[in-house]
């Protein structure tokens, strides 16, 4: 089925270029990076963690979100999502792959990351979010795969596939609860320091995966004759609106216990996050804007009249992942380690370099959907002649 | 053909079950690995600790800080983003986050502050490669050799006590001492409470440099050592006891 991905439109070719130069120019400065090391980024002794492990964060949530096409379809039956569960499991193998690529990339000494195998250490949650990660993206390639391979064929899928799609149903919530985990038990750092963290995480998941799901559907419909279907697209509409109103609750329920108890600890970030702190408030505009969109999000979800306007939907959904990606690519990360441990406020902005290398990683992930998506278009396309 | 696809596959399927059960059993039936088993020598053995008398620092006095860094070929990068430390003085106030007051005359008062070699280091607890490890006699330790540089520690460690080497040391190393090692790019490193000089017989390099006896370490499972006796005479407050780290720094302010 690989040749598929070689023949295409000019609009196709166009696109694939566009993302190999981006690519190549992330690479160019990694190579950069490599060498001078991760001084070129804005990281420091204080902030510790900036854009790469932030974006490896919140792509952690988009991976894991392809659950919420594959469980209905698979667990409940629901035939509507029988046309999407390959576009969201095939979401899932890019966002994975570059989740592990921002880690790799965020490494100060790359060539070892075998270390992690070759001395497995069960008591650091980032060992076992290797595992589930690699078997998460290991799963998704062999179910996506299998599946429609055989949808090609007009036969079943075989009957072997049916236990790794079980299994992927709780590896993909288990993604998302490691990754939490990394943030969540760590003594010292209150703004992570909350059990709500994990469900936090998967809210905002559930609502930011299949908002770019409905949106892929869209230029998918746009732009090749296969149809994703009004009603898989509708139901994943509500998907998003029930989840982004939790999440946004979530935040609320974070923002009390914080604000309420008034332990200086808890509060100085979310100070720092929507007020800034000593004069610090580079996070503060971008913050707002998260909260902003969250709303107007929810306003436009919630109603049923805007929802089906299929224009409006698609507002509402660049709306919930830009919100979301502010929130968790931005936020989370960095403010945890503002103010320091020592209680000082040292501010990071990522550099130029960490900027490219990170579009770069971006566009490699935007490179895999593309050929994947192809692949899986063209085959659909071809049952449908 | 096709069965033996199939097969091959049911056997990845299985083998990456296995992959991920092999450690979990580990964790179940070892507990935890990073941690030593209850120590034979628990009554004979070592526990090394330092006390800071904070009273006893002359005020702007860097001799231990300057020991530690030559000694250790810590590198001076000059700017705070890319800075590299292993003992160093904060403010009272930022040291002691908890018993800061308004009336206090100590605030701004400058606190040596360095690794604590936590009893439960959460440094340990998170690194992937047990690069970070603790010794038996409590010294918490870098394998500079194996750390993948991910930084896990850093946001683990409470304390602030960790750096990375964002970029390579050695151009800012002002004289390099040879009977130490220099540290590659992309590591991290902190004090090693002078491993290598009690491996000799000899007291930390601070500790030794310091004319004012501000610094006194020893052995804690030493009912006499001189460390012992500054804990039964005095009152000692440690950095943030309260996180369950039991930090092995005690100050006396
Ligand atoms: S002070 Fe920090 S680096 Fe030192 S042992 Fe404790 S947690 Fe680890
Ligand atoms: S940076 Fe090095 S020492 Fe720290 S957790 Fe990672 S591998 Fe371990
Ligand atoms: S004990 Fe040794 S390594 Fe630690 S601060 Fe003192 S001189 Fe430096």
């Amino acid at each position: 089925m690989l040749e598929k991905a070689l023949i295409g439109s000019k609009k196709y070719y166009g696109l694939v270029i566009l993302l190999l130069i981006i690519i190549g120019g992330g690479f160019y400065f990694y190579l950069r990076q490599l060498t001078y090391g991760l001084g070129i980024t804005g990281m420091s002794r204080d902030v510790s963690w900036g854009l790469y492990i932030a974006q490896f964060t919140f792509l952690v949530g988009v991976a894991a979100s392809a659950v919420m096409v594959v469980l209905p379809y698979y667990l409940h039956n629901y035939k509507a999502f029988g046309r999407i569960t390959i576009l969201g499991e095939f979401l899932a193998v890019a966002c994975v792959a570059m989740c592990l690529t921002f880690i790799i990339v965020d490494l100060g000494q790359p060539a070892r990351a075998f270390n992690v195998l070759l001395y497995p250490s069960p008591s650091s949650i980032l060992f076992w979010d290797m595992v589930v990660l690699n078997g998460y993206l290991l799963l998704n390639i062999v179910i996506g795969w299998t599946v429609l391979a055989s949808e090609r064929k007009s036969v079943p899928p075989p009957t072997w596939v049916k236990p790794l799609i079980y299994i992927s149903i709780p590896l993909a919530v288990s993604i998302h609860t490691v990754t939490a985990f990394i943030y969540a038990g760590l003594p010292g750092r209150g703004f992570w320091l909350t059990a709500i963290m994990a469900p936090r995480f998967l809210a905002s998941a559930f609502a930011s995966g299949p908002a770019l799901l409905i949106l892929m559907c869209f230029i998918i419909r746009r732009f090749t004759r296969f149809d994703p279907g009004k009603e898989a697209m509708q139901n994943l509409a509500r998907i998003v609106t029930y989840a982004m109103a939790v999440s946004v609750f979530f935040v609320l329920l974070e923002i009390f216990t914080v604000f309420y108890s008034q332990i200086p600890e808890h509060m100085h970030p979310f100070e720092y996050l929507f007020a800034g702190l000593e004069g610090h408030e580079k996070l503060v505009p971008w913050m707002w804007t998260s909260a902003i969109l969250a709303i107007a999000s929810l306003i436009l979800l919630i109603n049923p009249v805007t929802r089906r306007k299929e224009g409006i939907l698609a507002v509402a959904c660049v709306a919930v992942f830009a919100s979301l990606w502010i929130e968790k690519g931005l936020g989370l990360v960095i403010t945890g380690f503002i103010p320091s441990s020592l209680g000082r406020v040292f501010e990071y902005s990522p550099t130029g370099p960490e900027v490219i290398i990170t579009l770069g990683v971006w566009a490699m992930g935007f490179l895999i959907l593309t050929v994947l998506y192809k692949i899986a278009v063209t085959v659909k396309e071809e049952i449908a002649a | 053909m096709k069965t033996d696809r199939r097969g091959f596959l049911k056997i990845g399927g299985i083998g990456i079950l296995g992959f991920a059960a092999r450690p979990l059993m580990d964790v179940l039936l070892k507990g935890d690995l990073v941690e030593a088993s209850p120590e034979a020598d628990a009554l004979t053995g070592k526990r090394w600790a330092m006390a800071v008398n904070v009273n006893k620092c002359k005020e702007g006095c860097r001799d231990c800080i300057a020991a530690c860094h030559s000694v250790h070929n810590v590198p001076d990068l000059g700017n705070p983003k890319d800075e590299v430390k292993w003992i160093w003085t904060e403010p009272y106030k930022k040291v002691f986050p908890e018993q800061e007051q308004e009336f206090s005359t100590r605030g701004n008062k400058p606190v040596v502050v360095l690794c604590n070699h936590c009893d439960n280091p959460p440094c340990v607890r998170v690194c992937p490669t047990k690069a970070t490890f603790k010794r038996r006699d409590g010294i918490v330790m870098m394998d500079y050799h194996r750390c993948i540089g991910c930084r896990f520690c850093m946001a683990a460690c409470p304390y602030g006590s960790r750096s990375l080497n964002w970029r390579d040391p050695r151009p800012f190393i002002k004289k390099i001492n040879p009977d130490f090692p220099t540290r590659m790019r992309g590591v991290v490193e902190k004090c090693d409470f002078c491993g290598e000089r009690i491996a000799k017989g000899l007291i930390p390099a601070c500790v030794e440099a310091c004319k004012e006896k501000a610094l006194v370490f020893g052995n804690l499972k030493d009912s006499g050592a001189e460390v012992r006796e500054v804990l039964r005479a005095s009152h000692t407050i440690r950095r943030r006891p309260e996180l369950g780290t039991g930090p092995q720094i005690y100050y006396l302010v």
